[in-house]
């Protein structure tokens, strides 16, 4: 009961908090800004833990927290080679294969606005498709191993990315290409000095969306079948086998992982599409 | 008359839109000499982007006849006779303004100390030394002007073809840059064709006015400066600039006359 | 017409390369078949086929290329037996009065779609609430948004299995709550984002408009903020509906569960019938299909009523 009390009191006591702060005439700092969400987060953290303790939930229904960071703590070695397993193998090779793929393709079908004009609506059908549910034809074509992983995630990132950079290719204005003419600049000048940087909000705005699909497609396709390791196949046999606590912890890596692997595509973004009015700083 | 530089005889353009054709150009016949400075003016919609554009070879005539250099527009297009100014400076968002200025030095193949060079010797010319790593946005839109200026001289083209390049600035910035503007020409002996809707500018700075009239476009009336060569800004206070420009108003309003 | 040449022509050529891959990817299975109903093939032994590429023994083989099209459990099945297993799954047992049968598509479908509009309904109704509060409230801008984000960076099918095991030990009963909860995982941020934007839409100028009448804070929502969001909106709820049927989708393929399209992709690969998972497959694309037409649909007629579209 303390717990459950102590949590709720921490709850009313940061939520006030952070309101002040939102209100203070700090609040455009980079402090209060980056404040304001941490503290939010340990709010749940704590909220968990308490009504977890409070309630007396049993661990292999919802362990606290505290359990997590344990077991999180004293399996790093198997964690590590999952998330080597899944991530680096499976999800960044995909992702690699994937988005190179789908942009040669762009620039390919981008010569030909017939292509374009028909490939645009079938890849935004297609990327709006269920396409994860191709990962066991997948899994039984290209095996057990990492390499079916990484399949499954070609085929989920090739779509977005697709149809966001034959978009972003053909956002030049008139004046833009006419300057161009009136350079008789050839085609790969205009591609190269105008439509790519032109073009690379949108490519960053499909990269962005594939990273989450990356590694949901690596997960699901362990979810079919896999060496005996790999977040999916942990989490698959940890539910079975009631190890509730190492679910938790993996899918803690899988939450630090996409989130990683987000931001590091957001601060790339940022280093190259500087120039574009949402990027830039006030 | 000195070099002929643009010469166009009876040019004609028809627009096949989806509401029928429109006709934009109608038997126009004009011939620009070397150095010389020469403005278009009239209503709306009276053709003159549609004829800097012929000129530029952005667009082709449906009739007539048209020479650049004693080439066809397209074929001066591919050597680069001519730097041309847009309405908006349309400066790449990505790239710094000496950048922007060597967009056209990189695609025409010179070396880099060349590019570095002409990208100084340009943006001091239009007064922007100095903000040459700064980024278009940074800066005003008369300094993002200038520098769409400073990019269509970069590579030294005989002509300069400009279409309402100042249009979007307040009369203090205009007059600056069209003090500018002539002074470059003085030194720089080019040929400029220059679209505008205001009289005072064009008197200001032409050598020639040529006005014209929409529905179909043509040239209704070409009007030659007796203004000297030398020109400070309160010459426009002149009886001399003063009779140019009522001249330029009553062939304005001649050609409303006829349209209406 | 114009619009439709493209398309139809690009169709028309992944129909024709996926024809023209069926032959070597099944020509092995097809050649096993015939050895073992006693036809001479060569190499004779599937392990000596084994190192030969497929190219060789559809070279070798070319009276078997035709059996490639035609097996039962085909690595890569035509769009003909894919068309074919649809069609004896649904209409077939439509016409046989058995829709609602267990081995009927047209049943495991409505199982998906249930889940589906649950999941979006919740994630919808979720996104605006929080988008309304976003707008109004600082505090929950900053705390809020940054944990939206990363909310979808985490790899939700991770979750899955445990949102099942959790609502299962609450005694939840069926297996619909979770699907419906993940469901709306996927759904409420493209909404929440959609909506933020619609919201934030009115210019400054509009505002003070409003303000000069001295509007209440209901009247500036009802009035301008809303109306004005509407666009946004449907843009969002057509991905919305997408990203929620992936989402239930996902819940039916990890957790053993037996009914669902994405039960049948299970089941299909558990007992290696591949022509239920494509033709479920084909169902799920066909459900997206529909569904973000019918959005469309809703958006063109709303948005004409409304005077936001010719
Ligand atoms: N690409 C085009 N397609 C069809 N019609 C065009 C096109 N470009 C110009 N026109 C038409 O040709 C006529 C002349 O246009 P133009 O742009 O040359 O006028 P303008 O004199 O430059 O007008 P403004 O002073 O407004 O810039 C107009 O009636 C215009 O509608
Ligand atoms: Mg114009």
């Amino acid at each position: 009961m303390m717990w459950l009390i102590f949590a709720l009191a921490f709850w009313a006591g940061a939520w006030a908090l952070n309101a002040a702060l939102a209100r203070s005439r700090w609040r455009d700092t980079r402090v209060v800004r980056i404040a304001v969400p941490v503290l939010f987060g340990v709010t749940l953290l704590v909220l968990w833990e308490g009504m977890v303790r409070g309630l007396g939930v049993s661990p292999v229904i919802l362990p606290a927290p505290s359990v997590v960071a344990q077991t999180f703590a004293a399996s790093t070695e198997t964690l590590w080679e999952d998330f080597r397993q899944t991530v680096l193998k499976g999800a960044l090779t995909g992702f690699a294969i994937g988005a190179s793929a789908a942009l040669l393709t762009s620039v390919a079908i981008d010569r030909s606005a017939f292509l374009t004009r028909g490939l645009l609506p079938i890849g935004n059908f297609v990327a709006a498709l269920p396409i994860i549910g191709i990962a066991p034809i997948l899994v039984s074509w290209f095996g057990f191993d990492w390499q079916s992983k990484a399949a499954v995630v070609v085929v989920m990132v090739f779509f977005p990315i697709l149809v966001n950079t034959v978009q972003g290719l053909r956002e030049t204005d008139a004046m833009q290409r006419d300057l161009m003419r009136t350079y008789a600049a050839g085609y790969w000048h205009t591609l190269l000095k105008l439509r790519l940087p032109a073009a690379m909000p949108f490519i960053f705005n499909g990269l962005k969306i594939a990273t989450t699909l990356a590694l949901i497609g690596a997960i699901v396709a362990e979810y079919f079948g896999s060496p005996t390791r790999g977040m999916g196949f942990r989490i698959s046999t940890g539910v079975g086998s009631l190890s509730i606590d190492l679910v938790w912890a993996e899918i803690a890596v899988a939450a630090l992982a996409g989130t990683a692997f987000y931001s590091l595509v957001a601060l790339a973004e940022r280093a190259v599409t500087f120039w574009h009015p949402s990027q830039r700083r006030r | 008359m000195n070099e002929t530089i643009i010469d166009a005889q009876g040019l004609d353009l028809t627009f096949q839109t989806n509401d029928g054709p429109v006709h934009a150009l109608k038997d126009v016949s004009l011939t620009i000499g070397k150095g010389d400075f020469v403005s278009f003016i009239g209503p709306s919609g009276c053709g003159k982007t549609t004829f800097l554009r012929c000129i530029a070879g952005l667009e082709t005539p449906t009739g007539g006849s048209l020479s650049v250099n004693g080439m066809t527009p397209d074929e001066a297009r591919r050597k680069r006779a001519y730097g041309y100014v847009f309405q908006a400076a349309g400066l790449y968002p990505w790239r710094t303004i000496a950048k922007n200025v060597k967009l056209p030095l990189e695609i025409m193949g010179f070396s880099r100390e060349e590019q570095e060079r002409r990208a100084d010797r340009v943006l001091e010319l239009v007064d922007l030394k100095g903000f040459g790593a700064k980024y278009p946005w940074q800066l005003s839109g008369g300094m993002q002007q200038r520098a769409s200026i400073a990019r269509a001289l970069a590579f030294d083209a005989g002509i300069l073809l400009m279409d309402e390049p100042f249009g979007a600035l307040d009369e203090i910035v205009r007059d600056h840059l069209n003090e500018q503007l002539l002074a470059l020409w003085a030194r720089t002996e080019k040929t400029i064709g220059f679209v505008t809707h205001s009289i005072p500018e064009a008197v200001y700075l032409s050598t020639r006015i040529v006005v014209m009239s929409p529905r179909p476009g043509r040239i209704t009336d070409v009007i030659e400066s007796p203004l000297p060569k030398e020109r400070p800004l309160d010459i426009r206070d002149t009886p001399e600039f003063l009779d140019v420009a009522h001249r330029v108003r009553e062939g304005l309003r001649a050609g409303h006359a006829y349209d209406g | 017409m114009r619009a439709a040449l493209p398309v139809l022509t690009v169709l028309a050529a992944i129909l024709l390369l996926w024809y023209l891959a069926v032959a070597p990817m099944n020509i092995r299975g097809a050649l096993d078949l015939a050895e073992r109903s006693g036809r001479a093939v060569t190499p004779e032994t599937p392990l000596a086929r084994q190192d030969v590429s497929v190219w060789r023994l559809m070279a070798q083989n070319p009276g078997q290329i035709a059996a490639a099209y035609e097996l039962d459990r085909p690595r890569l099945p035509t769009p003909q037996q894919v068309g074919g297993e649809l069609w004896k799954t649904t209409g077939e047992m439509a016409l046989r009065g058995r829709a609602m049968s267990k081995r009927s598509l047209i049943y495991h479908a409505a199982v998906t779609l249930r889940s589906t509009l649950w999941g979006f309904v919740l994630g919808t109704a979720l996104g605006i609430l929080g988008a309304v509060a976003i707008v109004y409230s600082r505090v929950v801008d900053m705390s809020l948004m940054p944990w939206a984000i990363i909310s979808q960076t985490i790899p939700i099918v991770a979750l899955a299995p445990m949102i099942i095991v959790l609502s299962s030990q609450l005694g939840i009963e069926g297996r619909g709550v979770p699907k419906a909860i993940i469901a709306a995982y996927l759904c409420y941020f493209p909404v929440l984002v959609g909506m933020v934007k619609g919201l934030r839409a009115p210019a400054p100028s509009q505002l003070d408009l409003l303000q000069t009448y001295s509007a209440s804070g209901l009247q500036v929502f009802l009035k301008l903020r809303l109306p004005s969001s509407v666009p946004y909106l449907f843009t969002s709820l057509k991905i919305g509906i997408a990203a929620s049927l992936v989402g239930t989708i996902v819940g039916e393929l990890p957790t053993g569960a037996i009914s669902g399209l994405g039960a049948r992709i299970l089941i299909g690969d558990q007992f290696g019938t591949p022509l239920a998972i494509w033709a479920a497959l084909l169902a799920a694309a066909l459900m997206a299909g529909a569904l973000v037409t019918l959005l469309d649909l809703l958006q063109r007629i709303t948005l004409k009523r409304m005077g936001m579209q010719a």
